[in-house]
């Protein structure tokens, strides 16, 4: 199963591939009752999404109308059916996040990168999703970018916590900005 | 167990839910979702009942009963429960009612009627108004849907298709296709059983009216139209009548006084697919058992268009046991603009074919490119049972008090094994008692030539006859076993595939897509319950049993075409004009 954890965004494996992988995970699970939730986050983890070549195979082999497996995939918010960006940004608009300006962060994050919530950049480096509380409330507003936590995020800045990414510059585990941090 | 409705005492068997005690107690339970023997999910709320004893109101549909139980159906609690679960439907439900196709036949309405509801309390977010029109067959739209999963249930269980599924969540949910896509880009089969359930507006056909009004009044056509057996059973029922009632006469005589030119009856190309398929099969056997060579057996039938895309779609691989012989519609269609149209003295180019059908996977089947073997679209349009009923009005014709007419000639000639194409069995039994006799010489060995084991709704009805005394030409069928199977709705066909993969052996297959055959189509009048499937058989079993001629090869006119036009069954003229080929389809 190591080789399932693979994430399609970063160009190791090829999606033919993958579904070829998709086979072998499906051949554990075909006769197991209830199993279309489990071999869907399987799926999840090695697409990074869920594309419909998958969705399609999973319903076929599992014995379940397509219409039911996408059912299940549009029901719960953490199935994707959109490619996701190399970097995965979730914005807070828990409480705290949200009185302290979350929502300033999370408009100027869709200016900057063109896309609205759900949806990921046409180079696939971003994807933008809203989130709810990581936790860290003192922290807030707070932006996580992949693993990486971004406290006290101000809008005006967004522009270049962006770059940073898009330079590749991996920063560090936990990012302050100059003019927030303490 | 014994219980009260209203302090009427009622005793029922243990599991009876309160939604049926109380229909045995003669109090109807107003409900939107509930579909007797196939649903009940407790999903559209409007069958609340008060219990004493329980906090809250009950579903009736899914509450089984206890001993001693006390119901009240009819409290201001029970009353204002459903009023407000209704009005909250009607809130978001995109009505429209006046220009709906449902207007006067929607439950919805009826039910808000019944509840007193008098004035639209709440103004909702209205649903998605997303209209899809992307099949030849079937319209939906997602605004009048009231989400009570019918159609799912339909599709998915009964049918054994699962074209429909809720699709995302809350208020968002729609009831669709996989990710709301249109209907067209999903192996949907057509069969149109989700229109035969819905309550409302949300699912119905495609409709032909307009096109065949322009066609009537077009002043260079001959309008020719075909009837479909089980019309004559249902038709009635659009007009207040009681299930069961034959209207053969007065159908006819309505469609002449709209402004067919020409009145014909799909029977007769039922008797000739009789005689073409039955000969299919005497063919198949014979490969098989004289001359010991592989062909494909069971032969199953390919009257039901629905079936047809189901066999094309899930099991390509039973392709080649699909007779090949078109639907009587379409054999109809390339019948009409060669044969009866030069000698009609009719250009077929202007012969304008429309066929009046139980079935809404016919106007499928018409638009399939390859029928256009008489050298033109062979139908040009398809009305279901209920589009006539609403043309009929449509042209203020008061239909109950026509008289009866008849056919016009030629094509409008029928035996009653042509009736019985209506119901689940029919079409099985019209072909032994054709086939047992020309292998025999001999009538059918049944009373009143009906092959009993093969009538009813049984979903999945078998019989073994061993052939005996056999003329001569037929001496290697002598002692031969013919196990045959009837088999009506698609999950039932699915079933009858899976024992024939695991081994079990027929030799002639009937499949009819809709629960009960035809008289139960997508395109009747609403809503058909078995009670009212049993009621439609039988007044086709009588139009059958009444009629001189009973076995299609009797058929007068029958013969006469093939004297005059098609020479031989299965010859050149056949295989060119009444039989067919299939396509694998993608499985999406």
């Amino acid at each position: 199963m190591s080789d399932v954890k693979t994430c399609a965004c970063c160009g190791e494996v090829s999606e033919e591939q993958l579904l070829l992988q998709l086979d072998d995970v499906l051949a554990q699970n075909r006769s197991k009752e209830g199993a279309l939730i489990p071999v869907l986050q399987i799926a999840q983890t090695m697409f990074g999404y869920l594309p419909k070549a998958a969705l399609k195979k999973i319903a076929l082999t599992l014995g379940k109308p397509y219409s039911e497996v996408a059912g299940v995939v549009g029901f719960y918010s953490f199935f994707s059916t959109m490619p996701r960006g190399k970097h995965l940004v979730r914005v807070c608009l828990g409480t705290a996040c949200y009185v302290r300006g979350g929502k300033q962060v999370l408009e100027s994050f869709r200016k900057h990168l063109g896309i609205d919530v759900g949806q990921t950049t046409e180079d696939r480096m971003f994807s933008l999703e809203v989130a709810r509380c990581f936790g860290a409330c003192g922290l807030a507003p707070a932006v996580m970018i992949d693993d990486d936590i971004h406290q006290r995020v101000k809008a005006a800045r967004v522009g270049e916590i962006i770059d940073q990414y898009r330079k590749e510059k991996k920063p560090a585990k936990v990012k302050t900005q100059k003019k927030g941090g303490k | 167990m014994k219980l009260t409705i209203n302090a009427i005492s009622v005793e029922v068997p243990e599991g009876t839910t309160i939604l049926a005690a109380a229909a045995q107690a003669g109090i109807k339970i107003p409900t939107l979702c509930h579909l007797e023997g196939v649903q009940s999910i407790g999903a559209c709320r409007v069958c609340l009942v008060e219990v004493e004893g329980a906090k809250t109101l009950v579903a009736s549909c899914v509450m089984p009963v206890m001993e001693g139980m006390k119901v009240y159906t009819n409290t201001k609690r029970v009353r204002e429960a459903r009023r407000m679960v209704v009005e909250m439907l009607l809130s978001e439900h995109d009505g429209n009612c006046q220009t709906c196709n449902r207007n006067n036949d929607c439950e919805l309405q009826s039910v808000a009627f019944d509840l007193g509801i008098t004035d639209i309390t709440y103004q909702g977010v209205k649903g998605r108004n997303e209209v899809d029109a992307s099949t030849p067959a079937l319209v939906r739209d997602n605004g009048k849907c009231i989400k009570c999963r019918r159609c799912v249930t339909v599709c998915t269980q009964v049918q054994a298709v699962g074209a429909l599924f809720p699709q995302f969540r809350g208020f968002k949910t729609v009831i669709g296709p996989a990710f709301n896509s249109d209907l067209a880009d999903v192996s949907c089969v057509q069969c149109g059983q989700c229109a035969a359930v819905c309550p409302v507006g949300a699912i119905v056909e495609n409709s032909h009216i307009e096109r065949v009004w322009a066609a009537i009044e077009h002043p260079s056509k001959t309008v020719v139209v075909q009837t479909a057996p089980a019309v004559r059973a249902a038709l009635g029922e659009c007009f207040g009548n009681p299930p069961g009632t034959l209207v053969t006469g007065k159908m006819v005589a309505a469609l002449r006084r709209m402004g067919f030119d020409v009145i014909f009856d799909t029977n007769f190309t039922a008797d000739l697919t009789i005689i073409e398929e039955g000969m299919e099969l005497l063919k198949r056997l014979t490969t098989a058992v004289r001359d010991k060579q592989p062909v494909a057996l069971p032969q199953f039938t390919s009257c039901s268009p629905g079936w047809i895309k189901f066999a094309e779609t899930y099991y390509p691989e039973f392709i080649p046991n699909l007779s090949t012989c078109k639907s009587p519609q379409q054999m109809f269609g390339a019948i009409a603009k060669t044969y009866w149209a030069k000698k009609a003295g009719k250009d077929p180019k202007n012969v304008y074919v429309v066929s009046i059908m139980p079935c809404v996977a016919k106007k499928f089947e018409a638009q399939r490119p390859e029928m256009d073997d008489s050298g033109f679209v062979d139908i040009d349009a398809v009305l279901t049972t209920r589009e006539l009923g609403r043309m009929i009005r449509q042209a203020g014709i008061d239909f109950n008090a026509l008289p009866d007419e008849d056919y016009d000639r030629i094509l409008g000639t029928s035996t009653g094994a042509a009736d019985i194409f209506a119901n689940t069995g029919g079409v099985m039994e019209a072909a032994l008692r054709t086939a047992y006799e020309v292998i025999t010489g001999r009538n059918l060995p049944f009373e009143e030539l009906h092959v009993t084991p093969l009538a009813g709704l049984e979903g999945i009805k078998k019989a073994a006859m061993t052939i005996t005394g056999t003329l001569p030409e037929y001496s290697f069928l002598e002692g031969v076993v013919l196990k045959v199977a009837v088999v009506h709705a698609l999950g039932n066909a699915k079933r009858i595939i899976e024992e024939i993969k695991n081994g079990e052996i027929y030799h002639f297959v009937e499949v009819m897509t809709c629960p009960g055959g035809c008289i139960g189509g997508g395109g009747q009048p609403r809503l058909t319950d078995n009670e009212k499937r049993k009621k439609r058989i039988e007044a086709i079993y009588k139009e059958d049993e009444g009629k001189k001629l009973r076995k299609s090869h009797d058929n007068p006119k029958i013969k006469q075409i093939y004297g005059e036009f098609l020479n031989m069954p299965l010859g050149k003229t056949s295989h060119h004009l009444l039989h067919t080929e299939y396509i694998k389809r993608e499985r999406v």
